[in-house]
Order: C-alpha cells, then sequence, then structure tokens
C-alpha cells in the first residue's frame, strides 16, 4: 500500500483533485487490483501528462474519472473532487444524470483511435450535432452552423465537405481532429486525451499535438494527455506522472523528471526510449514484468521484481509517497540522488 | 542479393462497367516505378508515413501481392515471374521470409507457439519428424529468448514480448537470407522493444541476414539500420546511409519528417508540413508529388517531376532544390 501524500495546498486551486482513489476488476479469475491509493491533482489551464507502459492502469484512471468503468469495475475507495467556481463536488457521489450533463459539458475525453471510437455509419458532421444537442443550449436551427465551425476550428480544410464524410473516407490524422472537435464540443474544463496520437504518423503526431496544446490555450482548457511516449509527453505537458502496475510512482514538473528522475522505474524508462543521439548500448531494456495484479500476497511496492534497488524493506514495510522537491513527488524506499 | 527494378504496383479503385463507359478507369499507384538494391549481410530502412505504400512495397517483395510492372530478382532468380500461389512452395520462399506488424494479430489465435515455429519446416523444411521437430523449435526458442516450456502455449496466454519472439522464431526457422520486417516493435512497450532490437541486431549477426526494416519509428530505423530508404506517395525521394539521412538530410520531407520526431529536448527548428498529401490516384507524372505540402515548391516543380539523383557517392534526393539545413 501506498500512503497518500496529504496535498492539502494545492485543493484550493486544483480543478481536479483525485485522492486515494482504488479500483480492482472482479473478474471470473480473480480480482484485479487495477488502480491503488492513486492521489494528483491538475490546475486550471495545465497540462498533465500520464505516462506508463500498458497494462500500468493508465486508460482505467480516465475511466474512472469520467465513471464510465465497466461493468466488472469497482471504485474501492478514495474520492475525485470536481471544483468549479466556489463550489466542490465529488464525482464519485454525484448522481448519474448530473454526471451525464457534466461529461460532454465541463469533462470530456478522446479516446485512443478515433476510427474505433467514431460511430462508423453516421457521418461525422451528424456526429458532431449529436453531442451538441445533448449538451449545449443552442436553438436546432444553429446546431449545423455550431458543426462546421468546430470542424473548422481543428483546421479541417473545407469543411462544408467533410460534414457530409463518413469516418471511414477520412484520414488517420483527420479523423483524430473529428475526435478533437467532438472533445471541445462545449468548451469543457478538462480533456482528457488517451494516446490521441497513438497509430499516426510523427508529421501527423505533431501537427495533432500542437493543434491540441493551441486550442488549450485558447479555452485556457486543462489537458490530462496519456501516453505511453515519454518524449511526447515530455515536449507537450507542463507535469507528468509516471505510473507502474496501478501505482503512481513519481509526479513532478517535465523538466524536472527527466533532468533528475528520482524513481528507478523512471529512470529505467528514459533509459530504454530510443532518441537521436543514442547509441545502441545505450538503448537499457527494462527486465521482468508488471507483477500479475490479481496476487492477493503483492508487494507494498510493485517494482520490487524489477528493481535493482530492492531488498527486504520494499518487500515488507508499507510505501510511503514522499516529496523530494517543490512538486517533486516520490513512492520508493530507496529514490536515486540528485 | 535482392534488386528490385521499375516495381510498380496499381490497384484498381473503379472498374470500367456499364455506367463508367468512356470514362478513364482509375488506378490508385501504390507503388510507382521503385528501384532499390539490398546486399547480403545489409540492414535497409524503409521510413515513410502510413499510405506511401511501404507496407505494398513489401508485400510485392515478398511474393504475397502480383505487381502491375517490374522485376524483382532475389539470389540470381527473377521471382517477379513466379505467381503468388506458386511462390508459396518455391525454395525462394524459405529464403525470404516475413516478421510481420502487431503479433497479436498475425499468430493465430488456435496454433501453440510450438505449432507457430514449426509450421514453416513443416511446409518447406526437410525435417518432418516430430521428435527432431520439437528440438528445433527449442532450439529456436532459445536462440530468440523464448522460455521453451512457453511452446504449448497459444497466443492468448503469451505477453507482447513474448508473441513478438514467436513471430522472429518462426520467421528464421528456415535459416533465411533475407528478413523483412514490418514494424516489428510498434505494438511494444519501450522496455520490451528496447529487448526486441537487441535480439534483432544479434541474429543479425549470428545468421548473417540482410533486412529489410520498415517503420515509422525513425529512432529505431538509426539504430538498426545501414542504410535508410525514405518513400512519399510511391516513389522514393531519398536514399542513403543513415547517418547521411538523419544528419544532413537534403530532401524538404525527410528533413520535415526527422525534424517531428519527439525529443526530451524539445526541437526549436521544426519544420511543419502543411496540408493534406496529394491523391495518389492517377497522379500527374509531371507534378512532384509533395507539391502542396512542401516549403520550397515552385513553378518548376509542378512541371517537372524529380527523379532520383545522386548528391554524394551513396546519398541521392530526388528533388529540384536539395539542400542540408542552414
Amino acid at each position: 500500500m501506498i500512503s497518500s501524500p496529504t496535498t492539502a495546498t494545492s485543493v484550493q486551486t486544483s480543478l481536479l483533485s483525485v485522492r486515494g482513489l482504488s479500483v480492482e476488476f472482479r473478474t471470473r479469475t480473480g480480482i484485479v487490483q487495477a488502480l491503488e491509493n492513486i492521489s494528483f491533482h491538475i490546475n486550471k489551464g495545465e497540462t498533465l501528462g500520464i505516462v506508463g507502459e500498458s497494462g500500468s492502469g493508465k486508460s482505467v484512471l480516465a475511466l474512472a474519472i469520467l465513471g464510465i468503468l465497466d461493468q466488472a469495475g469497482y471504485v474501492t475507495g478514495g474520492e475525485i473532487l470536481w471544483s468549479q467556481d466556489t463550489a466542490t463536488c465529488d464525482l464519485l457521489k454525484l448522481p448519474e444524470k448530473r454526471l451525464r450533463q457534466l461529461r460532454g459539458q465541463e469533462l470530456s475525453m478522446i479516446f485512443q483511435n478515433p476510427r474505433v471510437a467514431l460511430n462508423s455509419i453516421r457521418k461525422v458532421g451528424k456526429q458532431l450535432v449529436d453531442v451538441l444537442r445533448c449538451h449545449s443550449n443552442l436553438p436546432r436551427s444553429r446546431l449545423k452552423a455550431r458543426a462546421l465551425e468546430l470542424l473548422a476550428s481543428v483546421r479541417i480544410p473545407d469543411p462544408q465537405q467533410r460534414y457530409d464524410a463518413y469516418p471511414y473516407e477520412l484520414s488517420g490524422g483527420l479523423c483524430q481532429r473529428i475526435m478533437i472537435a467532438l472533445g471541445l464540443a462545449c468548451s469543457p474544463q478538462l480533456l482528457i486525451a488517451d494516446e490521441p496520437t497513438t497509430g499516426l504518423d510523427v508529421t501527423t503526431q505533431a501537427t495533432v499535438m500542437n493543434l491540441l496544446k493551441e486550442l488549450a490555450t485558447e479555452q485556457q482548457m486543462a489537458t490530462v494527455v496519456i501516453t505511453h511516449d515519454l518524449a511526447l509527453a515530455s515536449e507537450y505537458c507542463d507535469r507528468i506522472i509516471v505510473m507502474h502496475a496501478g501505482h503512481v510512482v513519481e509526479s513532478a514538473p517535465t523538466h524536472l523528471l527527466f533532468s533528475q528522475p528520482r524513481h528507478p522505474y523512471t529512470a529505467k524508462l528514459i533509459a530504454a526510449t530510443p532518441e537521436p543521439h543514442k547509441g545502441f548500448e545505450d538503448l537499457v531494456p527494462i527486465l521482468g514484468s508488471l507483477p500479475d495484479l490479481r496476487r492477493e500476497d503483492l508487494p507494498p511496492c510493485r517494482f520490487v521484481g524489477r528493481c535493482d534497488r530492492a531488498d527486504e524493506t520494499c518487500q515488507q514495510e508499507e510505501l510511503v509517497y514522499r516529496q523530494v522537491g517543490g512538486e517533486h513527488w516520490v513512492g520508493c524506499w530507496y529514490p536515486l540522488e540528485e | 542479393m535482392l534488386q528490385v527494378t521499375g516495381l510498380t504496383k496499381h490497384f484498381p479503385v473503379a472498374s470500367a462497367g456499364w455506367f463508367s463507359r468512356g470514362r478513364q478507369s482509375q488506378a490508385l499507384y501504390a507503388v510507382d516505378g521503385l528501384s532499390l538494391t539490398i546486399r547480403p549481410g545489409e540492414s535497409v530502412g524503409l521510413v515513410g508515413e502510413s499510405g506511401c505504400g511501404k507496407s505494398t512495397l513489401i508485400r510485392l517483395i515478398s511474393r504475397l501481392l502480383e505487381p502491375t510492372d517490374g522485376s524483382i530478382v532475389f539470389n540470381g532468380a527473377d521471382i517477379g515471374q513466379i505467381s503468388v500461389g506458386k511462390f508459396a512452395h518455391s525454395a525462394e520462399r524459405a529464403r525470404l521470409q516475413m516478421v510481420f506488424q502487431d503479433p497479436s494479430d498475425s499468430l493465430n489465435p488456435r496454433f501453440t507457439a510450438f505449432d507457430t515455429i514449426t509450421e514453416p519446416i513443416r511446409r518447406l523444411g526437410t525435417q518432418q519428424d516430430r521428435s527432431r521437430l520439437r528440438q528445433r523449435a527449442t532450439e529456436l526458442a532459445q536462440q530468440v529468448g523464448l522460455p521453451p516450456e512457453l511452446l504449448s502455449r497459444v497466443p492468448h496466454q503469451l505477453s507482447g514480448g513474448q508473441k513478438a519472439r514467436v513471430g522472429i522464431a518462426r520467421a528464421i526457422a528456415l535459416n533465411p537470407t533475407l528478413l523483412i520486417l514490418d514494424e516489428p516493435t510498434s505494438a511494444l512497450d519501450v522496455s520490451v522493444q528496447a529487448v526486441i532490437l537487441h535480439l534483432l541486431a544479434d541474429l543479425r549477426e549470428q545468421l548473417n541476414m540482410s533486412y529489410l526494416f520498415v517503420s515509422h519509428d525513425l529512432n529505431v530505423v538509426r539504430l538498426l539500420c545501414d542504410r535508410s530508404l525514405v518513400m512519399y506517395l510511391g516513389k522514393l525521394v531519398e536514399t542513403g546511409p543513415v547517418d547521411d539521412i538523419f544528419n544532413r538530410p537534403q530532401h524538404p520531407y525527410t528533413q520535415a519528417l526527422i525534424s517531428a520526431i519527439p525529443a526530451f529536448e524539445a526541437n526549436p527548428h521544426r519544420i511543419p508540413l502543411t496540408g493534406e498529401p496529394r491523391s495518389p490516384i492517377n497522379p500527374s507524372p509531371h507534378i512532384c508529388r509533395l507539391y502542396g505540402r512542401c516549403p520550397k515548391g515552385d513553378e518548376h516543380c509542378q512541371q517537372v517531376a524529380p527523379t532520383l539523383q545522386p548528391v554524394s557517392d551513396y546519398h541521392q534526393v530526388a528533388c529540384h532544390y536539395p539542400a542540408p539545413l542552414s
């Protein structure tokens, strides 16, 4: 178990603050402890990156925040505080009806793989109108005009013509822009982008990410970027949290995380990422794999099996999440030296 | 060892039926008059954005598709002339193997790792004896770092990295001389990706194979390849040693591609490619394919399409205005 940090100071300014969130999936083969005691916050207008390997719980975290976990998923503890102007509410305690109003309007999400997420037998313009009809109070006659505006705002050439296109008629980059337009339709306060550029080419990736960043700045929107690409996160995020096997292992402002990683896992991830100046010898693989999260005797630190600094303490003592610098938190008994 | 000349593949997009009589038939030019060579033991990278014809090109070379035109000479035999169906049983098939994209999709879900790895041996090899197959499979598993006790598992019981290893073991089962790798690491996490890259580099040395390595991750190509080909809409736009391509790119497209690679230290001189690519359907032979997205495009580019021209000994560029970045 990781004991949760006290982030009392950040509560007033933060838009979303997750505290001690735990999620489990009850499956036929056992209970999967997908998230355990996750705490973090995101401020207004900030871009937060969530990085980690597949299976580390990044997407589950996003789904839990929006309250759209699938049937087997249960939130077993914690709170998700959503602050608006003066009022603060716990998203986990809101009735479904109210939550539905919030989703799409104030909280929004861009899903992985736009070709799967978009309705393939409905024109993209109509899909935009659907969102607007549900969540905005525009009159019917204005809906189409607004949808066209949105298409233009995500730099889609010739919106009038694209309005009547089906997703299969558009390239991957255009589909992703439609997803972004859908996500931004109601000018949300918080946008969660789950792997927004996986499957896109590097050139398209750069355009899509720049667009996202620009629109976020324009609308003063907070963005959570979920990705497994560290280099991408380092370019576009202000702050990054690193996840491993359902735990947050480190959280720091971007420049600190990359110049002085304190958790061994973060350091290993950075070493395993190919970079322009790196030779073959500098590419160090991370040995071992994520532990089986169905095990009941999971060690308190879930990285022990892959860590070369681990000892008895890591196996037995409850893990403490420590502050090692201004905004720099690390969940490790033996963090790397500065 | 492999010599491809003027390779072309057109896909018809609208057949000349009753209603389109009198209209010109339309074709998508996926690969358009492309030539390349791969020497023994060489590792060649092929990069380009999706839709540029990379996958079609390697499907043509590995003889899974019939080319419209051009020749493919492999180890002295013109394999372009052999039909796809016949090639599947020919001796050359054993020498030319592929590692496919995303091992979760490309492995038969009902085959155990043992079945998958020994499938090529059973079809094309000489060892048919069960106990010798088992021995060979164990040997291959050890070679790719797959614990032999996992051989009896089916794909859904294996992790992503293990599935990638099964795919590689299957491809090297018949000791090929040319291995075509189609994005072998794109479905993997960085932690596993690094292991697989090391494995591929070691195998190439041990088994003395040539690689044709397709990827859109340029950092990976730079690490694993000696030479690189850059492809854009069915044509090669730049070829050369990786060192030249990555440090002194001359084609505007290559420059944009390389500057777009995300890095821990953000690249301040990113070159944006604006607009959408030109249509690959019946492209005009006189317009440069990059025209419209290229920062250097002018009238000349609209009238004469550039061809590959050498800029130094091994470095070729297809651009009217090649220039290194200042």
